[in-house]
């Protein structure tokens, strides 16, 4: 490091500059409460500001902006999803983030790499080749492949996985790229912050005030704050909030993990998904492999890791990538994800009156965060939710319309 | 949560379990409104807490059920279904 830069650390003429004030005490009422400051809520923040002038809006996070699932994902956007409503909406969103750094004036390190979801059976193959028709009859850029254009991209891959599992093919999905995660919520709360929106952290909701059938305000540790539009966008949280209203959804939560290697000089350029082997991998700016693997097996509202997690991880990766077997696992954790029947977030408009959900967001919400930003904005500020997110309802399950994304989940649950 | 107690095998490493949700009591299909049985088949009560659960022992076949905080991961107790008063 330069020395010269070392007297802009220590002098107090030049700050740090901040993304966004330090709110501490809220006001009495606002036009909007958003309960949770990860990617999402901020994301409609910033959109209810943005497209719609509501800038009397405050965001309150329980704990620190982007420390809750934002941060915890392995930061893959993608939109190679089974149902044409799934693939419409998070091609819309793969859209937003490909312009976001500029729109945000932040370097989100947004880095579109081609995705692969490797086939190791026929049945898997269907699903590519089911999945690859849905999306090109959508217009986005996915195709099925063989196991030589695989060798190709990826050189390093062991085609046979050790003769446990051969690869006979892949989706490959050209949009599917990584971006730094923190860095979308910080973007998002910079640009809200600038806007009027006010952001607290350290603030939790306590309660939701409710009158004939109507949000009236919320009870939170800093207080009572009286609104008649509140956004719950809590991720794994969900279930606490529906409860303080009675409001019944399917969201069962089950733990995520993730974890990543030492890091290494770049040779992985790709983002690879094995099904079958549970595995999702890609490899980061910093060079650390970032890798995921499937959902917990049962309900448990907490976010601490397991060695069994890793073992099961590692187990696959290295029959993946048998060089590995000598790297290290530096780092891991755990999200709690908010699990759907059909795997297909919750979004839109509740029994309550302004009270709206967006929530659901199970292991696919980091890649919509700014669609979900942006019509569940549309949605608060119009009090009707926009074509795009509308067999997302809450409703849905009573009707038995639900919307199933199963098959294009990133790895088998 | 490393170790479960199995009525029938007593403590098993917990590989050897299988989660089967949640108990819930299913209301009589025919007199019950259409959303009272969507609701049964779809909601579910997702809040932290102490829970009745059915789990399965796969090696021996055994569903029972196992009252656990969710919050926590403690079990409290296990048992066969209809069999928690013997306990």
């Amino acid at each position: 490091m330069p020395l010269g830069l070392l007297k802009y650390g220590l002098s107090s003429e030049h700050p740090a500059p901040r993304f966004f004030r330090d709110c501490t005490e809220p006001k009495k009422s606002y036009d909007a409460v958003i309960i949770g400051g990860g990617g999402h809520g901020l994301a409609a923040a910033y959109y209810l500001a943005k497209d719609y002038g509501i800038t009397n809006v405050a965001v309150l996070e329980k704990g620190y902006i982007g420390g809750g699932n934002t941060g915890r994902n392995t930061t893959i956007v993608r939109s190679n999803y089974l149902t044409p409503e799934g693939v419409n909406f998070y091609d819309a969103s793969v859209k937003i983030y490909e312009d976001l750094s500029e729109e945000l004036d932040l370097n989100l390190f947004y880095s579109t790499r081609g995705h692969f979801t490797l086939a190791h059976t026929e049945s898997a193959m269907r699903t590519m080749r089911w999945r690859a028709e849905v999306n090109k009859h959508v217009g986005v850029e996915s195709y099925v492949v063989g196991p030589e254009e695989i060798s190709k991209a990826c050189p390093q891959l062991d085609i046979s996985c050790s003769g446990q599992a051969p690869i006979l093919g892949a989706l490959y999905h050209a949009p599917g790229s990584v971006a730094r995660h923190d860095a979308v919520a910080w973007g998002y709360a910079k640009e809200a912050d600038r806007m009027g929106v006010e952001i607290f952290q350290m603030t939790e909701v306590t309660g939701i005030d409710t009158k004939g059938g109507k949000v009236v305000g919320v009870n939170t540790s800093k207080g009572y704050i009286s609104t008649n539009r509140v956004l719950s966008a809590v991720a794994g949280f969900t279930p606490r909030i529906t409860e303080m209203v009675d409001l019944q959804t399917p969201i069962v939560i089950h733990p995520l993990q993730a974890c990543v290697s030492e890091p290494m000089k770049p040779w992985l350029d790709t983002i690879l998904v094995s099904g079958s082997l549970h595995v999702y991998v890609s490899q980061s700016s910093r060079g650390e492999l970032v890798m995921g693997s499937s959902l917990d097996p049962y309900e448990f509202h907490s976010t601490r890791s397991s060695l069994d997690f890793v073992e099961g991880l590692t187990t696959h990766i290295t029959d993946m990538f048998p060089f590995l077997s000598n790297v290290k696992v530096v780092r891991q954790w755990g999200g709690m994800a908010d699990i759907t029947p059909d795997f297909a977030p919750i979004m839109g408009k509740t029994p309550l009156e302004g009270f709206y959900l967006d929530a659901g967001w199970g292991t696919w919400g980091f890649k919509a965060t700014p669609i979900s930003g942006k019509t569940m904005a549309e949605t608060i500020a119009k009090d009707m939710a926009p074509d795009l997110i509308k067999s997302f309802r809450l409703s849905r399950f009573e009707d038995y319309e639900l919307t199933g994304e199963k098959g294009a989940a990133s790895v088998g649950h | 949560m490393k170790l479960l107690e199995c009525p029938i095998n007593g403590i098993r490493p917990i590989s050897e379990f299988t989660y089967g949700g949640e108990y819930r009591n299913m209301p009589n299909p025919d007199t019950c409104s259409d959303s009272e049985w969507a609701a049964y088949v779809h909601y579910r009560n997702g809040a932290p807490g102490l829970k009745k659960e059915w789990w399965y022992h796969t090696p021996s076949g055994t569903w029972f059920i196992a009252e656990r905080n969710t919050m926590t991961d403690k079990v409290n107790r296990t048992y066969l279904l209809g069999q928690e008063e013997a306990k």
